[in-house]
């Protein structure tokens, strides 16, 4: 599973169940939703444990934030499945919002950062 | 008519640096448009930069700062434009205009875009409830609500993000500039604390 355009990437790799993101994502609405698609496919598989590397994700708007929300909370709701977030202190947006998807799911988020 | 919510700060342009952008609503397309905004607000944190001039090339922290700055109003930027021209009125002639303005401690941008009259009443209602929450439960409470409408469009996160994240100040004024229709021109003020505490304080 992978979504690949001259400004980003979002890419699932069934190996190590890392869904790896890379570039600048400042979409509309309407843009989220083939990623929105693949991150459903990815919650619907119920691994125990699924990490989400944003390291190179230089830039997110609000609206990406929140369809990464959903995601986690979703897992949430399944209670199947461990989320770590890898991330980066060098990224101002991921500085800033990424603890707060900590908020969504409490107990089994873990944020891993470089 | 005009109501003002939050901290609005409405400082004339005159004694101060400042840099205004206007978009007029029917010369481009959205969806074309939609990435000039990311653009837009990447020059105008590029252009900012430059009046934080680095002490030395070498300095970590003054090279962080800037970075800070940067990234900081390089996102809130793109959430202002975006908010104004998907909520903006189309019809009407008012253009959708962005500016910031540089004080000694802090700086304000404001975008400025015309609604429907119909649709001020959610909008002030929504900011009654940003102003009056607690952080914690009105990101989950957003992030839930956003979920069960199947929808990103109105979470309200991007304004959220900018008073809890960024430590910013939100401020609106709202003016009917038209009746019948009703069209009303709401400008959304974020002040941004470049030298205090506050906005490195609570940084991992």
């Amino acid at each position: 599973m992978e979504i690949t355009t001259k400004e980003y990437s979002v890419k699932y790799d069934a190996q190590t169940a890392t869904i790896h993101w890379q570039g600048a994502m400042r979409l509309s609405d309407k843009e989220y939703e083939p990623i929105k698609q693949l991150l459903n496919k990815v919650a619907a598989l119920e691994l125990p444990q699924i990490t989400l590397d944003l390291r190179k994700l230089q830039a997110l708007n609000s609206s990406g934030i929140t369809t990464l929300g959903k995601f986690i909370l979703s897992l949430n709701d399944k209670k199947t499945t461990q989320l770590l977030i890898q991330a980066s202190k060098k990224i101002a947006w991921q500085k800033r919002s990424v603890v707060n998807f900590k908020r969504l799911m409490r107990r089994h988020l873990q944020v891993e950062w470089e | 008519m005009v109501q003002i919510f939050g901290e609005f700060s409405d400082s004339p342009t005159n004694t101060h640096e400042y840099l205004t952008m206007g978009f007029s609503p029917n010369s481009i397309p959205l969806q074309q448009r939609w990435r000039n905004n990311g653009l837009s607000a990447d020059f105008l944190a590029d252009y900012l930069t430059n009046f934080f001039p680095y002490s030395d090339d070498n300095d970590p922290p003054s090279i962080e700062r800037r970075e800070e700055i940067k990234g900081a109003v390089s996102y809130i930027a793109n959430e202002l434009l975006e908010n104004a021209m998907k909520f903006n009125e189309n019809t009407s002639q008012y253009p959708v205009s962005l500016q910031f303005q540089l004080h000694d401690d802090h700086l304000i941008l404001r975008a400025t875009n015309s609604l429907p009259k119909k649709n001020v009443e959610g909008f002030q209602l929504f900011i009654q409830e940003l102003l009056n929450s607690n952080p914690d439960e009105l990101y989950v409470r957003q992030m839930v609500r956003a979920r069960e409408n199947d929808s990103n469009r109105s979470s309200g996160l991007g304004l959220l993000t900018m008073k809890d994240d960024y430590k910013a100040k939100l401020g609106w004024k709202f003016e009917t500039v038209q009746q019948n229709p009703g069209v009303v021109v709401v400008t959304t003020a974020v002040q941004l604390s470049v030298i205090s505490e506050q906005f490195f304080s609570d940084l991992l």
